[in-house]
């Protein structure tokens, strides 16, 4: 079950739609960081609502993308961990210190424009209209 | 060589009919935990417990595919009395555990992992037990209550 990955502005967003093998945790991973460089994503948004359950997998290959995208230059925002998931993640004793998490996908966006991670094509648009 | 066993308040209980989930590949892990959490639906767990059982028979299914290679992952709904539960019993007949204690302990792995699979899981169930010696395979037995407030 691949993952579709959207890109908007300077922005990356993966959009977790069902269950997710190991297999299908790690191509992500692999397809998130190729896309920074590729579309030179400033910021990666990973949307688990649909995720029903988080295990030491699912949250190191999230830790792992966020760390690997920052060494890139793009921040990452993990948005829509349900209430149960996070109940069952904090017994397991997983966390995601270091790791931008918002409530849904309008506060990841809003997140990462406050950090300034899009302010690069927000410049860009200035230059368009200047020279109109 | 005696079996370690590690358990934590193992009652007696009435068991039902088994459900078993081969597990030789990640995808049987997903498969595995997503039967786990339709029979805990089917019992009457809340979605809270649904999740809890289901991301702690991910944390087992996942060892017996890292350490063993493969096993199986078997269900069983039980009544105690007027307590419903669901028993997730995980077994293989890989390379064991060789220091329980220590594999029970947090960000302890063999494998690279996170070493939070068998501690993490043990702190999500009501009950947990772990049998295994070298050599001869492991055996997890898990239990979760329902909350008759739940």
């Amino acid at each position: 079950m691949e993952v579709p990955i959207l890109k908007q502005g300077h922005y990356l967003i993966a959009s977790i739609q069902s269950a997710l093998s190991d297999a299908d945790l790690s191509q992500l991973r692999e397809a998130l960081i190729a896309r920074v460089g590729k579309f030179r994503a400033r910021g990666v948004i990973v949307d688990v609502t649909a995720l029903d359950v988080m295990d030491s997998f699912a949250v190191r290959t999230l830790r792992d993308i966020a760390h690997m995208a920052r060494l890139r230059g793009a921040e990452t925002v993990i948005v829509g961990i349900q209430p149960e998931v996070a109940f069952a993640m904090v017994q397991l004793g997983l966390t995601l210190k270091g790791i931008a998490t918002a409530l849904d996908l309008e506060e990841g966006l809003a997140f990462l424009d406050r950090q300034g991670h899009g302010r690069i094509e927000n410049r860009q648009g200035h230059g368009r209209i200047d020279r109109g | 060589m005696g079996a370690s066993r590690i358990a934590k308040g193992m009652g007696a209980s009435i068991v039902g009919d088994d459900i078993r989930c081969p597990i030789a590949a990640d995808t049987d892990v997903v498969q595995a935990r997503q039967t786990g959490r339709e029979l805990a639906t089917e019992l009457g767990f809340s979605v809270g417990d649904q999740t809890v059982i289901a991301a702690a028979i991910s944390e087992i299914a996942r060892n017996i595919l890292m350490y063993a290679k493969r096993g199986e992952v078997r269900f069983t709904k039980v009544v105690d009395g007027t307590r419903q539960g669901l028993i997730v019993v995980a077994e293989d007949d890989g390379p064991g555990i060789r220091d329980v204690p220590r594999a029970m302990q947090d960000g302890y792995s063999t494998s690279g992992g996170l070493g939070l699979g068998l501690p993490g899981a043990r702190r999500l169930m009501d009950e947990f037990e772990v049998v295994t010696a070298p050599g001869q395979g492991t055996r997890i037995t898990m239990r979760k209550w329902k909350r008759s407030n739940a």
